[in-house]
């Protein structure tokens, strides 16, 4: 097989990530008058609080954060047992990806939170059973990228670390499997530990104004197509290093890259 | 019958080992003691604050304890292989979790029964009004921190740098067992057990959740 | 007996071992060898289930692997690199562990007499951190023997034994081979190697490149085995 920048697979690489490029592009289409419309939702559309005015607004923020942070937790703990059981590189990639933009969303709920909880509790933080859910929920996923990042998925150049990558691949898998076990004891917690955080669902009613309710949809539906849409991006991220890792070890072997 | 043989052999190899070089037990028991003079230096002793924040400094002394022995837990196994000739053994190879959590529990709970009641002279706590319901949180307890220990000391031990991650690994899977450990022991100390139905629930299904999981699990930690 | 086919496997996007088949009968000794990297450690560790291969199959005895598998340890006694041994426990204690996991018969009986068979009687209370490399060695070989195998894989057994180690080893390979037992050791001594096996197999680049009868074997046919192996595609 003949080596260089001509080679089929050389090739290959280049159209595979033209071809996933339109995926991307058609997210970020999506997200972009989604977002905006969110914005103005949340800006001009809802009436303002009446007792909390304007701070309020972050509340919107703070809920569709929330929910996607936990969305991505469920989706990396599927993406681990699915990358056990069947050792598909693809699983791993979803659930590392997964994890990464569900810390991002995490990060901005606890941001947020407090934000709101000064205005309303006057006070910052409290160890509530959903704050520290949260806080957990946080730690884990912090956890699981550290362990990651410890475990080593980089080549080092001339040896062609290709067991060590299959190895932090199963350990981040189990992590993201434990990790997931801690949250429904926590949630558990919850309807038996006495709370001071605002319970938005009570049966079917919403506890809140409908055009507030309109607008935390609209926001909520936005924040998850964000989601989506960076999921989509880490994921063709980690795509492409795969394609790398594989080139480059097959360059180490001092075999052609065709193989 | 083949596999309790197998789990209690691999118990008793760890207790040997203990026996001979005392390494685990004499460092858990020093840092058990040295967290509680520090302690003693930010709390009067006796004093209504000290006996309300009693409970959580005591498993915090017992946790930072714990996790020095689940930190050295595997060190003989990693050395000349010694874990791969465990697996090549015609057991189910949980049987070596099972039996390494065993060797840990023991360990902790000899640590535990000899600081207690020195932490209780030390801070001059009311003695317990229900030492029996204290016994059996305590086991609880113990037996959860060192179920997930356990394992995740395993998974650490397969790592380049196991010593740094295991705490961190650690410590935020524990949190709803400290949450119940602690206010269950609040209770079994001054016999007020009000609302503390759903505590030991917590506790229970913490050890159940935290004993299975691993168990089906353990098998890929060990694969290379 | 030892039966594999087709045993390959990848590790991250590299091929280690290529579609090894092999063949071990009951009374026979098979010493395997190859330049350094070929994939023999792999193999052996790939034949004892402990790093599974890829694709492939692997028989010992009657039983086929992984099927049963916790059964089929039994019937393998595997020497690797690594010694296996607590060194917090002594001589003695090493060897009862094992004989316990194994369910033998009476394991202190057991673990006694294969100290003797290995010279270390005198050392069996001492901690096995006090003993010298080619007395781990000698306790490691009677780890792998306790449970009476059925099948012996051996990776470099005589390193770091004396004189003595040396030939105590080769007489009990020959004598579990006598007793209808298969061996398969790696070894990159000519000598020693010829001195118990039957037959050479030669792996290079995690391929069988060939295999000659021990006594027909020859640093230069070996050479020209090596060589044929890094010349296929």
């Amino acid at each position: 097989m003949m080596v260089g920048a001509k080679s089929p697979s050389a090739s290959r690489v280049f159209h595979a990530s033209r071809r996933s490029r339109a995926p991307g592009t058609f997210w970020t289409a999506a997200m972009a008058p989604a977002m905006l419309t969110a914005l103005y939702a949340i800006f001009v559309y809802a009436p303002d609080e009446r007792v909390m005015g304007a701070v309020q607004k972050v509340f919107y923020f703070h809920v569709a954060s929330a929910w996607n942070g936990i969305l991505a937790f469920l989706v990396m703990f599927i993406a681990s047992v699915g990358y056990l059981l069947s050792r598909r590189p693809g699983w791993d990639e979803l659930a590392f990806a997964s994890a990464e933009v569900g810390e991002v969303f995490t990060t901005v709920t606890l941001l947020t939170g407090p934000l709101w909880g000064k205005v309303a509790w006057n006070i910052w933080w409290d160890w509530d059973p959903r704050l520290t859910t949260t806080l957990v929920l946080w730690t884990v996923y912090g956890v699981y990228l550290v362990a990651r990042h410890y475990a080593g998925t980089e080549v080092t150049p001339g040896q062609g670390d290709g067991q060590d990558a299959s190895r932090a691949a199963v350990q981040a898998a189990v992590i993201g499997i434990i990790g997931f076990a801690d949250i429904p004891i926590l949630l558990m917690s919850i309807k038996w530990w006495r709370s001071v955080h605002p319970v938005l669902l009570q049966g079917a009613k919403m506890n809140i104004a409908p055009p507030m309710a309109w607008t935390l949809g609209i926001s909520v539906a936005a924040f998850t197509l964000l989601y989506v849409g960076l999921l989509g991006l880490r994921l063709r991220l980690e795509r492409a290093r795969r394609e790398v890792r594989r080139l480059l070890a097959a360059g180490l072997a001092g075999k052609g890259v065709g193989r | 019958m083949k596999y309790l043989a197998g789990l209690l052999t691999i118990t008793w190899k760890d207790i040997t080992a203990e026996f001979r070089t005392k390494e685990m037990s004499t460092s858990m028991g020093i840092f058990a003691l040295l967290v509680m003079v520090v302690f003693g230096f930010a709390l009067r002793p006796g004093a209504e604050e000290t006996v309300a924040v009693f409970p959580g400094f005591a498993w915090i002394g017992f946790f930072f304890a714990g996790l020095l022995g689940l930190s050295r837990s595997f060190v003989s196994e990693k050395m000349n292989g010694a874990m791969t000739g465990l697996m090549l053994a015609p057991v189910d190879r949980s049987v070596i979790y099972f039996g390494k959590v065993a060797g840990n529990l023991l360990f902790m709970f000899v640590v535990e029964a000899v600081s207690f009641p020195l932490y209780i002279v030390l801070f001059d706590v009311p003695a317990p009004q229900r030492p029996g319901s204290l016994a059996l949180v305590a086991f609880l307890g113990t037996l959860g921190f060192v179920a997930v220990g356990t394992f995740l000391a395993a998974l650490a031990a397969n790592t380049r740098t196991s010593e740094l991650l295991l705490p961190i690994l650690l410590f935020p899977l524990a949190v709803p067992l400290v949450i119940a450990v602690v206010s269950m022991t609040r209770a079994a100390l001054t016999g007020d057990f009000t609302d503390t139905a759903s505590w030991w629930r917590m506790l229970v299904v913490y050890d159940a959740v935290f004993l299975v999981v691993p168990w089906l699990l353990f098998e890929y930690l060990l694969e290379s | 007996m030892l039966h594999a086919t087709g045993v390959t496997k990848r590790i991250g996007g590299r091929v280690v071992l290529d579609r090894v088949d092999l063949d071990v009968v009951p009374g026979e000794a098979v010493a395997l060898m190859g330049p350094n990297g070929a994939g023999k450690s792999t193999l052996l560790r790939a034949l004892a289930w402990l790093s599974p291969p890829s694709s492939g199959q692997v028989t010992v005895g009657e039983t086929r692997l992984p099927a049963a598998s916790p059964g089929a340890r039994s019937q393998m006694g595997v020497l690797l690199h690594h010694t296996f041994l607590y060194e917090s426990l002594t001589g003695l204690e090493n060897l009862v562990l094992h004989a316990r996991l194994h369910g033998v018969a009476d394991p202190k009986r057991a673990a006694g007499q294969w100290l003797e068979r290995v010279g270390l009687t005198l050392f069996a209370h001492e901690p096995s951190r006090t003993y010298s490399r080619g007395m781990q060695q000698r306790l490691a070989i009677a780890r792998t023997l306790i449970h009476r195998p059925k099948v012996l894989l051996l990776d470099e057994p005589y390193t770091g034994l004396d004189l003595d180690g040396e030939e105590l080893l080769s007489g009990l390979i020959r004598q579990f081979r006598d007793g209808g037992g298969s061996v398969l050791m790696v070894t990159h001594d000519l000598e020693t190697g010829a001195a118990v096996s039957d037959r050479f197999i030669v792996l290079v680049r995690g391929r069988v490149s060939g295999e000659m009868a021990a006594g027909a074997v020859s640093r230069a046919g070996l050479e020209e085995l090596y060589r044929q192996g890094r010349a296929k595609p």
